[in-house]
């Protein structure tokens, strides 16, 4: 085996050229694969933290009847929170809504909260306050789809829960900057009270979110408790198409790497029979000789993960302290959170698994070709005759 | 002393309180003329935008205040969209994509064909006597013609609006201007109508201007082209299998 290894290294510097060429290509396949992985996995962490933080903590106990993704449900879906044990719940009321920036109208969800709570990094403790305007929260896309901004005084028009028309004007408190868009776009957040107030809808809630001091898991009746995971499901499925669909990149990458790998070992057996009869002449067996040749395909992946290495290691670094700026110019359109600087995560499991993965297929198409040498005469193969 | 008691006289005649008619006769009056069990209209909605204006014409077939049909019949961009309000629910037919949609919830608020009138202001025809409480509180002038001003309050909970204020003609009972008014006293839509024309015997506005008045803009103009009030409809023209013929 040493002899192999030692036989297959001489032989691969001794190619020269076409050796590092192929080196090359395997190692900037290798440094990207990790870095698109590192990228997608970074997004991922990135996107569920700031999910967990800003929409749904601990998990959601929801009205049965009320669906996050149809608004026809919630005109319905919402019920009293009086029987309910609510000390690591924060209620939170949804209305349909329409308020008049400037003359236009523009239909929004108006969700009533705490402002005491501590579930959500929303800035609900600025709603605390006793102005005469329907105090309202607001993120920055809604904001600038609006065109409202700190301070400004809008008319907001809503039905109370016998769907008589009421408006009053609002001022919008403060403007929150977040990555997470399906809590900003078409939302307006005000004071659960001040909700409770002007809709008749006295401690009735939509669905109540669950700090981390929550113990309870399970539904209650007319109420659905979703978990963190459940919640984040969509946002994982998003990741993983994302990760499925960036794959077809660095797969065509790898095809093409190892396509040179394997057309160099074809070329290197046929201008190599001679060596191979010698070889076989010396005494080694074919599968012995066809363990050489497949050793100096994986001598191509180790020698392209070391170059990898030395060019890959200062660059993945400097993006993973640095990140990445991603501009974003609207990121509801997006529909899940995505920051605009990104920071690659590059796991042990993804590095083993990227290196395991190229020496692998490395080793499998300098072994196909290399099979050819078992059907060799030797004697032929000594005498240079052509097979 | 005579002059005394003939001052006091004028003087009791000036101070004495102004004797308005009963507001419940108004608006049953105003109801007589303005509901009827059946109705066939073809009428022009000219929609003011911003930029340019847009003028639909549609037919409509009305019985009582629980069914209506309406089918738009230009400019070509909606000919063919057909409407059907039945109880309390609202379908909507698109001739482009062949489907029927069901409007309900929050979707009423919105606005019917970018007019500044509501799904939702269509859908309560209920008499004006079976929502509100009147009050004749006072005589104005509108456009020469001389009106009672009457205070709607809600007497029902599930009314749209509050309140409303109601100028009507003194002496044809037909409204000239109705305000909707919200729980907190803002003024939210502004309807005007003029030229009112004797058809079939009652008093009728012909023409009608709706303002959204949270919103900029001039508002919607509803014209009627032709009336007819209590025809026999036939049933299946209120049937959804009417929306796809």
């Amino acid at each position: 085996m040493k002899q192999a290894i030692k036989l297959a290294y001489r032989n691969l510097i001794g190619a020269g050229l076409r050796t590092w060429l192929n080196v090359s290509v395997l190692s900037f396949s290798f440094v990207v694969i990790l870095f698109y992985n590192g990228l997608i996995d970074g997004w991922n962490k990135q996107a569920r933290r700031d999910t967990i933080e800003w929409e749904t903590g601990n998990g959601h106990l929801t009205h049965h009847l009320f669906d996050p993704f149809d608004p026809y449900t919630i005109l319905d879906g919402h019920a009293s929170i009086n029987d309910l044990d609510v000390s690591d719940l924060n209620p939170v009321l949804v209305r349909q809504a329409s308020i008049y920036p400037e003359g236009r109208m523009l239909t929004v969800a108006l969700k009533g909260i705490k402002p005491n709570q501590s579930a959500l990094k929303l800035p609900t403790q600025m709603l605390d306050t006793n102005c005469t305007e329907i105090p309202l929260l607001i993120g920055q896309n809604m904001a600038r789809s609006s065109g409202l901004r700190k301070g400004d005084i809008a008319l907001l028009q809503w039905k109370d829960k016998n769907g008589t028309l009421d408006a009053a004007d609002a001022i919008i408190v403060d403007v929150f900057k977040t990555t997470v868009p399906t809590i900003d776009g078409g939302q307006l957040y005000t004071s659960i009270n001040r909700l409770w107030e002007i809709t008749n809808l006295k401690n009735e809630a939509t669905f109540l979110i669950a700090n981390k001091d929550y113990n309870g898991s399970g539904n209650i009746e007319n109420w659905v408790f979703k978990t963190q995971d459940e919640l984040l499901a969509t946002l994982d499925k998003v990741i993983a198409t994302e990760k499925a669909s960036g794959s077809i990149f660095y797969i065509l990458l790898m095809l093409i790497a190892l396509l040179a790998i394997f057309d160099t070992q074809v070329l290197s057996i046929f201008r190599r029979q001679k060596e191979i009869g010698t070889y076989m002449a010396l005494g080694m067996t074919k599968s012995q000789v066809v363990k050489l040749f497949t050793i100096e395909g994986l001598m191509y992946s180790i020698l392209a993960m070391i170059v990898g290495c030395t060019w890959g290691i200062p660059i993945l670094n400097y993006f993973a302290n640095n990140g990445i700026p991603y501009p974003i110019d609207n990121m509801d359109d997006f529909g899940i959170s995505i920051s605009s600087i990104m920071y690659p995560i590059y796991s042990l499991k993804l590095i083993l698994g990227t290196v395991i993965a190229v020496v692998i297929s490395a080793t499998i198409v300098s072994y196909l070709p290399a099979r050819k040498i078992t059907k060799m005469n030797a004697v032929d193969a000594l005498k240079g005759k052509l097979q | 002393m005579k002059y005394a008691i003939i001052l006091l006289a004028i003087l009791g005649f000036s101070f004495a309180p102004q004797q308005y008619p009963n507001a419940d006769t108004i608006i049953k009056n105003i109801d007589d003329n303005m509901y009827s069990n059946s109705l066939i209209s073809t009428s022009k909605m000219t929609i003011y935008g911003k930029r340019n204006n847009r003028t639909i014409t549609s037919k409509s077939y009305t019985q009582g205040s629980t069914k209506s049909f309406t089918e738009y019949l230009a400019p070509a961009r909606e000919k063919g969209t057909k409407m059907l309000k039945l109880e309390d629910k609202l379908w909507i037919y698109s001739p482009s994509s062949d489907r029927t949609i069901q409007i309900s919830g929050h979707m009423l608020k919105q606005s019917l064909m970018g007019s500044d009138l509501s799904y939702e202001d269509m859908m309560d025809e209920r008499e004006l006597t079976d929502i509100y409480n009147a009050k004749v509180t006072g005589s104005e002038v509108i456009d020469g013609r001389k009106a009672w001003v009457i205070a709607l309050t809600a007497k029902v909970t599930d009314a749209t609006y509050a309140k409303q204020k109601v100028w009507v003609d003194q002496e044809r009972y037909v409204p000239l201007r109705q305000d909707m008014i919200a729980k907190s006293g803002k003024l939210l839509k502004r309807v005007t109508l003029s030229n009112v024309q004797k058809i079939s015997g009652r008093w009728f506005p012909k023409k009608m201007n709706y303002k959204d008045m949270l919103k900029q803009g001039k508002g919607t103009d509803f014209e009627f082209v032709s009336i007819q009030f209590n025809p026999k409809i036939p049933v299946h023209i209120f049937s959804k299998a009417s929306l796809k013929k």
